[in-house]
């Protein structure tokens, strides 16, 4: 069991990350894209909700015929400063529509939860030696965004359109 | 200049609080080494030779008189009492503890200043034409552009772990005063065949270890579609960039890897998906930020005749200034003044904070309150009556910011080098101050014309050496301070990379070397060309025979 936050709530968590030949488990989990695209239907058939998980090289394209079923994609940090995953995340949710738990995986540090968040991701398991509750301070440090993203907060643009056509 | 609305000065304060509460994660020992670097880098913050160099953001150069009073307090209180300009129109400090960091940060963003994205692997300070607004030969001002990218890039969510570091820069008029073509995307304002403005959009240029000039990836962008555009650009970048070693993850390694028109191509196709986004610039979107880059109020003024022959000295060495210091300003009664840091036997671009404090006043009193720093490591007061130079003058006299060697051969970019420098392998500043050791007399500075020396002390090319006139490169042999020549390179719309002179040459025999290849320009300048010209009629053998020619 591990602490996860999700929408900026802590749940606890027992997804297991499975490798290219472990077992698949009764409880959830997610597989590599790889795995995936070979075991497909068996995969599907599973009874409990399998997951894929992408690492930043691995091209997203792959998974458009599932996103409308999928309800987990982890989106893998090998290394926390790869920057990939972030248009990974911000293709799936504008440009495919992906409406399920995006997650982020691996060397997820708080400072980066903000961006990640902004970029589509709404899931987060923070790598080791840090604490979950603390982390959600982090969401709110920065409260002003310049340009658009993908999470819901309006880019600082139409905030300034919004004024302007207020006071005409 | 854009000045702050409440939303920005909301944000700079919260970036302050978010870095105190990582600084002090970080000396508490909650975030390694590792995981605090980009988050420092991101606020400016190198770790350095002495303390943390602390690197402050001038957007495109721009600087009002208050906020160049706060550096001067942030030099005197924190610092050993100066800092340093950079080629990428920024400031550095050089001896401020970790420890105090935040507290200049939250100091800076009482005059609406900050650090944030001056260094670490994301999209940089914009960079500009230091004389946008005020030169004659403009087609439009760049500034509001410069200001909707430095909006749109701060902390963009999907741009923040980049390859590598990312450099736009943007000019507006003919000559280009920004070295456009060096920037990993350059843009120029240009009009089309209907009659609108644009931009011409460059990409992949860029100095370090591998120099590159830009390619055009598109002949003209219309304005509302520039973010959208640089998005689609940076987007295939971070995608596609690589990652797998430092020295080849600029974009320009991309776009030569893949070519240029198939890198286009791949810009192309993600543009069209993005082109109609939230991006897209409205005529108000444009109009708004134009809005805040206004002519300043001048007065109707005629021209004076400022160009006189004169026998008095002290006649003369206002001519000179006059003739080398100041500009031709696009409104009548004007000039624009160039302040020159290359004070010879000083670091150049280094000013020391009484210098700042009463240079920001003469900014009050002469130019509307506002300063512009150079890519050359000068400052500039761009809106003075003609009728005030002589008083200025005298005013920047007693500042010692006024040696009259704007373009000479003395006016040389520099990095801060070994002295200051982590990464360098040899002196810069030193070098710069041995070779004007050499030129003490205006009068031959003057006869040898312009001639752009620009010194790096390491291959990263902080000084642009590649795109100097003549470039000196610092390299350490066997434990020693050793320089690589080359000769004809330029930065502008002619921009080229110079070509190397021959073996390197040993810190005492520098200065020798510039005076033989001094000399060997003079010796067959035609016409009173200049020394590019002649490196490129001639070739570089000529000067090669006569530096390495056996001594004695």
């Amino acid at each position: 069991m591990r602490r996860i936050i999700k929408s900026r709530q802590l749940f606890d968590d027992n997804t297991h990350h499975l490798g290219l030949d472990d077992p698949l488990p009764l409880s959830p989990c997610t597989v590599p894209l790889a795995r995936w695209l070979d075991e497909r239907e068996q995969l599907c058939k599973h009874p409990t909700p399998v997951g894929v998980r992408l690492s930043a090289s691995d091209d997203i394209k792959a998974l458009l015929p599932d996103l409308s079923t999928l309800t987990l994609i982890a989106l893998e940090f090998e290394r926390f400063t790869d920057g990939r995953s972030y248009t990974q995340a911000r293709l799936l949710r504008e440009r495919y529509d992906y409406t399920g738990e995006l997650r982020a995986v691996g060397a997820v540090l708080r400072d980066q939860l903000q961006f990640m968040e902004r970029c589509g991701m709404d899931a987060f398991e923070l790598s080791a030696h840090q604490d979950a509750a603390d982390a959600l301070k982090a969401f709110e440090q920065i409260n002003i965004f310049f340009q658009p993203a993908t999470a819901a907060p309006a880019a600082l643009t139409r905030l300034r359109q919004r004024r302007s056509a207020a006071h005409v | 200049m854009y000045r702050y609305d409440a939303y920005d000065r909301q944000f700079v304060q919260e970036r302050v609080a978010q870095f105190r509460d990582q600084t002090a994660r970080f000396l508490r020992g909650d975030l390694s080494e590792d995981e605090f670097k980009p988050l420092r880098l991101m606020n400016g913050l190198y770790i350095q030779r002495h303390a943390p160099m602390l690197r402050i953001a001038i957007p495109y150069g721009l600087l009002s008189a208050e906020q160049l009073r706060m550096l001067a307090t942030i030099a005197r209180d924190y610092d050993k009492g100066y800092g340093h300009f950079t080629t990428r129109q920024n400031l550095q400090f050089n001896w401020i503890p970790l420890e105090q960091i935040p507290d200049v940060l939250a100091d800076l963003a009482t005059v609406d200043m900050h650090a944030i994205q001056t260094s670490g692997n994301c999209i940089r300070n914009v960079t500009a034409d230091q004389l946008a607004g005020v030169a004659a030969d403009e087609l439009e001002d760049p500034r509001p552009y410069c200001e909707l990218i430095r909006q749109w890039s701060t902390l963009h969510p999907e741009f923040t772990f980049l390859p590598r570091k990312f450099k736009i820069a943007i000019s507006g008029a003919e000559q280009d005063r920004a070295a456009i073509m060096v920037h990993d995307i350059g843009l120029y304002l240009v009009r089309n065949a209907a009659g609108e403005t644009g931009f011409q959009v460059l990409v992949g240029g860029g100095l370090g270890r591998t120099p590159v000039i830009g390619k055009v990836i598109r002949e003209f962008l219309p304005k509302r579609d520039l973010l959208s555009y640089l998005e689609a650009i940076l987007r295939v970048y971070n995608q596609h960039g690589r990652r797998d070693n430092i020295y080849k993850a600029r974009i320009k390694i991309l776009v030569n890897a893949l070519g240029i028109d198939q890198f286009r191509q791949q810009v192309e196709d993600e543009w069209t998906h993005i082109q109609h986004s939230a991006l897209r610039l409205d005529d108000a979107d444009i109009a708004a930020m134009q809005g805040h880059f206004t002519a300043p109020a001048y007065e109707q003024l005629t021209d004076l005749d400022l160009f006189t022959a004169t026998e008095k000295a002290s006649d003369r060495a206002f001519q000179n200034w006059l003739q080398h210091n100041t500009l031709a300003h696009k409104k009548t009664g004007y000039r624009i003044v160039m302040v020159s840091l290359k004070v010879p036997g000083h670091a150049p671009g280094d000013i020391r904070h009484e210098q700042m404090e009463r240079l920001a006043a003469l900014a009050d009193r002469y130019s509307f309150g506002l300063l512009r720093v150079t890519h050359q490591q000068n400052l500039v007061l761009a809106d003075v009556k003609q009728s005030a130079l002589r008083k200025l003058w005298r005013e920047l006299i007693n500042l010692q910011l006024a040696t009259p060697n704007i373009g000479t051969l003395n006016d040389m970019i520099c990095c801060p080098g070994l002295d200051f420098c982590s990464l360098a392998n040899a002196g810069s500043i030193d070098v710069a101050q041995q070779i004007q050791a050499s030129f003490p007399d205006l009068e031959q500075l003057y006869d040898i014309g312009e001639l752009r020396i620009n010194i790096s002390g390491c291959m990263n090319a902080c000084g642009h050496h590649h795109v100097g006139n003549i470039g000196i490169l610092g390299v350490d042999k066997n434990g020693e301070e050793w320089y690589q020549f080359t000769l004809g390179g330029r930065s502008g719309r002619e921009a080229r990379l110079g070509l190397r002179l021959g073996p390197a040459i040993a810190k005492d025999q520098v200065a020798t070397a510039i005076e033989r290849i001094v000399a060997v320009y003079l010796s067959h300048r035609e016409n009173n060309e200049r020394f590019v010209d002649t490196v490129d009629r001639i070739g570089i053998d000529p000067f090669k025979e006569h530096v390495y020619a056996a001594h004695h």
